[in-house]
């Protein structure tokens, strides 16, 4: 099959060199850990900054996507990766990137010269950095876009990349954008997110928030900037990680993020000294993002040569019908249409792929998405781009490979974090879980009743698995080595964020899936026509949820 | 490391690392280590702050990283990790039977 270049960026010869030049430092870093010249305590912090842990069982190496754009060639050198490098499979995760479970120590080098043959790096997945940039994963797709976010993905991705002021922030710091109404890349939950707005005027520019976050202390972020005009983001944002920079506390990891500086110093403070240093940037005339360099990244995200089809999504067979009911969204183009690719097949693990299957995507993608796929942070795939007459030829390719779920946004569509199967910081197993919870809402009748549904798995405070933008949040947690499992309701990781509430005392292993149908049963009951779950929650409150939940524990 | 920087022993242990070379879990029997939790030693209080020590003297020889100390129980010569994640660890992922130790599946 003829492999299709899609319409996204490609490294001119800085970013050629750079990984390359990464990569045989690496190399070396490994090769003098191996024969001692390294201590662990020296290798350590190198490893993670080339984003490679130490799991429960082996190393787990994290490749970077940025904002979650995987081009078919990208794709079939992930399945050859697993194949050679690891035990058949990858893990697609809630920050759009991919892991590996099982690499060895010394295969590394030789797999990341791999993957910097297609452009791909684990740079920057780890570590007290800016992380990689996510972004919507419908971007220059949706029919609510304003406007394509990934230009700005791009240049957020070069300006931060081994930015050497930013290399040692006091914690992790992670930046999502897009550029749709409807929120799909869980701004709210960012340490720092850009949403590109139009202003009264008709011209677009940047709402920037900050302070947002999950783990053991959530928050979500605030306006810092209502209308950031585009030449001034690069500025905008450096004085944003600035402040951060010198306060955010460096005594203390559980107060490190810039979450708790902008809720020490309050929002109005904290935007006080951004638009100081903001001022004193732009008073040097620095950091300007000349208008010849944005129109030259965006020219690599031109819309495709869509064809000129009539909009009319086929018929077809009660699965097919399903599918497309379910996991279709609408394309800005007329006759296209975003699919999602479910990776959440009930009892699978949630955003694993094997590597056959990978290459099977990457021929769909070919044939079918202009040789483009995303990655979505609800650890699905997205072809952003098909012509909906191509869908049943689609839908057949994913029912031959396994991955024709029609689950997408319903109960069974599960983020889960790796959890105590694989993480070493897991207190508690997710996978299996999830995979209790889908197997019991496995009739698709019934999920198709439930209707939009979000429940996130996290199996440590970490939050990974963003249980607290849940609509059913579930935490897993250590009592003396045994797991139990806290439900939370009410969070939301869209345009509607919120964090979810938690209900009380914890569950087992063997209850939660009954008390997760116990809650769904009140909202069944309860809701009023057209109703999410979500809605009837903020309507009748946790009372009513948790008296039912509790009810069968406590038998 | 941290595990073995903030550990309080209590009642049978067993003394566990990763293989530099390729992350794989290993377990102290004798001087040196294997790969099975069936086949590891198990010590009392004493004998474990011992193993550990000397484990640690080993940092040196570059071919495992970051021992530390479990608890486990021993009943009709069965060993058993007292916590659910020694257990997995020891085992593979539970969702992948296929796969770790419990498949046979290591780096010999």
């Amino acid at each position: 099959m003829s492999e299709v270049t899609p319409n996204m960026y490609r490294y001119d010869e800085f970013d050629a060199q750079f990984v390359s030049e990464r990569t045989e430092q690496f190399a070396a870093q490994v090769e003098r850990r191996l024969t001692g010249e390294l201590t662990e305590d020296q290798f350590k912090p190198l490893r993670l900054m080339n984003g490679l842990y130490l799991q429960l069982h082996a190393y787990m190496l994290r490749v970077a996507v940025p904002y979650g754009t995987i081009s078919s060639r990208q794709m079939r050198m992930l399945a050859h990766i697993a194949r050679k490098y690891d035990k058949g499979y990858g893990h697609f995760t809630t920050r759009q990137n991919i892991q590996y479970n099982w690499p060895k120590l010394v295969d590394v080098p030789a797999l990341l010269r791999d993957l910097a043959t297609v452009e791909m790096h684990a740079i920057q997945t780890s570590g007290n950095c800016i992380r990689n940039v996510t972004a919507d994963h419908f971007a220059g797709a949706a029919a609510d876009e304003i406007e394509d976010p990934r230009p700005l993905a791009e240049i957020v991705r070069q300006w931060s990349s081994l930015h050497p002021e930013f290399v040692f922030l006091p914690r992790k710091f992670k930046i999502a954008v897009s550029g749709a109404p409807n929120d799909r890349a869980a701004l709210a939950y960012h340490d720092m997110a850009v949403e590109i707005v139009r202003n009264a005027e008709g011209r677009t520019g940047y709402k920037v928030l900050v302070g947002g976050g999950m783990g053991r202390t959530p928050y979500i972020a605030q306006v810092i900037g209502d209308f950031v005009e585009k030449t001034d983001i690069l500025a905008f944002m450096e004085s944003v990680l600035r402040v951060y920079n010198e306060q955010g506390r460096r005594d203390n990891i559980y107060k490190a993020r810039i979450k708790i500086l902008t809720n020490a110093l309050g929002i109005d403070e904290m935007r006080r000294q951004v638009e100081k240093e903001f001022a004193e940037i732009k008073a040097r005339g620095a950091l300007t993002v000349p208008q010849a360099e944005i129109d030259r990244i965006t020219a690599y995200f031109a819309p495709p040569a869509f064809e000129a089809l009539p909009d009319e999504i086929p018929t077809g067979d009660k699965a097919f019908q399903a599918w497309t009911s379910q996991n279709i969204a609408k394309h800005h183009a007329p006759g296209y249409a975003i699919a999602t690719i479910s990776l959440k097949a009930v009892g699978e693990v949630p955003g694993d792929a094997t590597a056959d299957q990978m290459d099977a995507i990457a021929d769909i993608m070919d044939q079918f998405s202009l040789g483009e796929v995303r990655v979505s942070h609800e650890q699905n795939l997205v072809l952003p781009h098909v012509r909906q007459k191509d869908l049943p030829a689609i839908f057949a390719h994913l029912q031959k490979i396994g991955l024709a779920t029609p689950n997408a946004g319903l109960i069974t569509d599960i983020i889960a974090c790796p959890g105590l199967d694989y993480c070493d910081l897991a207190n508690a197993r997710s996978i299996p879980i999830a995979q209790s919870i889908a197997k019991k809402f496995e009739d698709l009748d019934r999920q198709h009743d439930i209707g939009e549904l979000k429940i996130k798995i996290s199996g440590c405070i970490n939050a990974c698995g963003h249980h607290h933008a849940g609509h059913i949040g579930i935490l897993g947690v250590d009592k003396k080595g045994v797991e139990f499992y806290q439900l939370q309701l009410g969070g939301s990781g869209a345009e509607d964020a919120s964090i979810g509430e938690i209900m009380g005392p914890g569950f087992t292993e063997h209850e939660i899936a009954d008390a997760v149908e116990r809650v769904v049963n009140v909202y069944i009951a309860q809701r009023n026509t057209g109703e999410r779950f979500l809605e009837t929650y903020r309507r009748i409150g946790m009372a009513p949820f948790k008296d039912a939940a509790y009810e069968k524990a406590a038998a | 490391m941290t595990h073995a920087m903030a550990q309080h022993i209590h009642g049978s242990q067993m003394l566990t690392a990763n293989r530099l070379a390729d992350g794989d879990v290993l377990y102290r029997k004798g001087a040196g280590w294997v790969l099975t939790l069936a086949d590891g030693d198990v010590y009392d209080e004493a004998g474990a702050a011992a193993a550990l020590s000397a484990a640690q003297s080993e940092a040196g020889l570059n071919t495992f990283v970051s021992p530390y100390l479990f608890e486990v129980r021993v009943s009709d010569g069965v060993i058993t990790p007292v916590k659910e994640r020694e257990i997995i660890r020891a085992a593979g992922p539970t969702v992948r039977a296929d796969l770790g130790k419990q498949a046979g599946d290591m780096n010999v």
